[in-house]
């Protein structure tokens, strides 16, 4: 199919319908509403269920109804909106059905501002709401990843019956840029929903549920929950480096805008003769750390740098995979406040300079 | 069995044949059974879907025999709306209790009705939270005593109980609302008969059902069975009628 020049946000609503996802529940906030305004006039033509709800708690519980019937429903939001979402995912979790949620995300916290952060991401990866439960997070850095992405997603929510969170900043949600749809959408081949609520016929009642009054039995969902995060541990790490290589002195750790920033820095940095690499992880959760560790473990590597629109979220991630053995400098902005590829050579050189001579 | 003995009365096949965990007195196996007679009648069990709320009746997923999903505290509406929605030919209904649709729930359950979503709500009102041990609802009466209102419901702070069937009624968006009580067998034969019109109008599409049922918690009222179906008589029927508030027929200008 012949590229187009379509913004983030919309470019996301289409990949969701090209992925057979056609019924969406929202409610409008800053910066990503253009998602329910393309929505409520495109889900229509190929018969789908629009919905804007009186808040984004109903919304969350409006994709928990949905995903018990077994069929594909999404949402887009953005920060304060992902936050009262949070009951419903995990109920979503606990109760073992999939769904898709956007975060656009903002500055915060609280009312926050509405310009691009990378604020929410312990809240994305390290569950969000109460109990012991991970979503699945995947973090595009332009908008044709974010199409790429926005698909994969429903099929990894119904793979493993649970909820996925793609996430952007507010600058993948209002950019332009040119994208591809493919012709024809193909995934691999899912077990069938056999778990669906339609109606107990011809078979015994179904119950979907996250309540278990019994220690033993929560305890045991738990479990096979724990089972299913360390399937996609082992099966769903998504990363890719840039200009990694073995005269790296210094590598960087980006994700979303913030990694494309970063590839401009890196670019002009290897014309002043100062070699960088850029790892840029996709999937947050699970979070690459063996092959974060694998790079870093590098005899070239001496040093590291974590840039981020925050004050410092997925760097957590990063000391963690770390283990302590390599320097880790921060870089962030926040706020709405985006790093500028000069703030980024800077920092990148200042790290260097950090480094004690032998 | 004596032979060519005839069954006039039996277990309704909507409801399973566990033993239900509510209190001697409680109701609320009433309210189900006739729930449940009425999805028979109506030959629907194997396309009704229903939404449980967080209460006592959380656990009705275990009583009825029917696809059931169990929903945050006060959000049945947010996932019955979506699941009706997506699946038109289900009959979808939620359960809930004063605590969940009245107070937490309240956002919804309005939001839901005003947006005429093609559902039946059990709304049971038993004036307490009873789950969690006797506490005040926003149905509670002046002057009762819970938990947390020791010296009686005081309205001057906690303001008078929410009539929930005439709030509802008030929108503008055709509904079938109404309200029944079951403490007498008298009332739960009207009691029934709203709650297979709510369904009737559910099956042919109509419009968004709710049947408010005043129910007794003899448990966190601290009265006996009986007394409590007088309580329930002396001092809920005045404050909350039981009448049809609302008709999809009735067209408002």
């Amino acid at each position: 199919m012949a590229k187009k020049l379509m913004k983030g946000n919309e470019a996301i609503a289409e990949a969701a319908i090209r992925a057979g996802a056609i019924h969406y529940f929202a409610y409008p906030i800053t910066p990503q509403t253009e998602v329910a305004e393309y929505l409520s006039r495109r889900l229509p033509e190929v018969g789908g269920v629009f919905v804007q709800a009186e808040s984004e708690v109903a919304v969350g519980n409006m994709l928990f109804g949905a995903a018990c019937t077994g069929k594909r429903a999404f949402t887009t939001s953005s920060s304060p909106g992902i936050s009262l979402m949070q009951e419903a995912i995990s109920y979503m979790a606990g109760a073992h059905v999939p769904t898709v949620i956007v975060n656009i995300v903002r500055g915060g916290p609280g009312l926050g501002g509405i310009l691009p952060a990378q604020s929410d991401y312990l809240q994305a990866t390290k569950g969000g709401g109460h109990g012991d439960y991970r979503v699945l997070v995947l973090a595009p850095s332009s908008v044709q990843e974010a199409v790429d992405l926005m698909m994969l997603c429903f099929y990894l929510a119904d793979k493993y019956r649970n909820p996925v969170m793609l996430i952007g900043d507010g600058m993948i949600g209002q950019m332009m840029e040119s994208v591809e749809f493919p012709d024809k959408y193909e995934e691999p081949p899912l077990p069938p929903k056999d778990w669906a609520l339609t109606g107990a016929k011809g078979r015994k009642s179904y119950i979907i549920k996250s309540l278990y009054l019994d220690p033993a039995q929560l305890e045991a969902n738990n479990i096979r929950m724990a089972e299913k995060y360390a399937r996609m541990k082992s099966d769903e790490v998504r990363y890719e480096l840039y200009k990694v290589n073995n005269r790296n002195r210094i590598l960087i750790f980006a994700y979303g805008t913030m990694a494309r920033i970063c590839q401009t820095a890196i670019d002009e940095l290897e014309e002043e003769g100062i070699n960088v690499g850029l790892f840029r992880p996709i999937s947050l959760f699970p979070f690459p750390e063996k092959e974060v560790y694998r790079e870093i473990v590098k005899p070239n590597v001496e040093t590291l740098l974590t840039v981020e629109m925050s004050m410092g979220q997925m760097l957590e991630d990063i000391e963690k995979s770390v283990m302590g053995i390599k320097p880790i400098g921060f870089y962030g902005r926040t706020g709405g406040i985006v790093p500028t590829p000069e703030e980024v050579k800077e920092a990148v050189k200042k790290q260097l300079g950090s480094i004690k001579r032998e | 069995m004596m032979k060519d003995s005839l069954t006039i009365f039996g277990r309704p096949e909507a409801l399973s044949d566990n033993i239900t965990s509510y209190c001697p007195g409680c109701t609320h196996g009433v309210i189900h059974r006739l729930v449940a007679e009425t999805i028979d009648e109506l030959g629907i069990r194997e396309r009704t879907v229903g939404v449980a709320p967080v209460g006592c009746s959380v656990f009705a997923y275990n009583y009825f025999n029917v696809d059931f999903m169990e929903s945050p505290h006060g959000r049945a509406p947010a996932l019955a709306t979506a699941s009706k929605r997506l699946c038109p030919d289900m009959i979808v209904f939620t359960y809930q209790g004063d605590g969940d649709l009245a107070s937490i729930g309240v956002g919804e359950i309005i939001h839901s009705a005003n947006r005429g979503e093609k559902f039946t709500v059990i709304f049971v009102n038993n004036a307490i939270y009873g789950m969690t041990g006797g506490q005040m609802a926003p149905t509670t009466m002046p002057h009762q005593k819970t938990t947390t209102t020791p010296m009686g419901r005081d309205v001057a702070t906690a303001g008078y109980p929410i009539r929930i069937a005439e709030l509802l009624s008030s929108l503008r968006t055709p509904a079938y609302i109404a309200r029944a009580a079951v403490h007498t067998p008298l009332h739960i034969i009207d009691a029934k008969q709203k709650i297979k019109k709510a369904f009737a109008y559910q099956v042919q599409g109509k419009c968004f059902s709710l049947v408010e049922v005043l129910s007794t918690c003899p448990t966190n009222w601290g009265m006996a069975p009986d007394i409590s179906t007088k309580w329930l008589a002396e001092n809920m029927l005045p404050y909350y009628p039981l009448e049809t508030f609302k008709m999809p027929e009735e067209e408002i200008g």
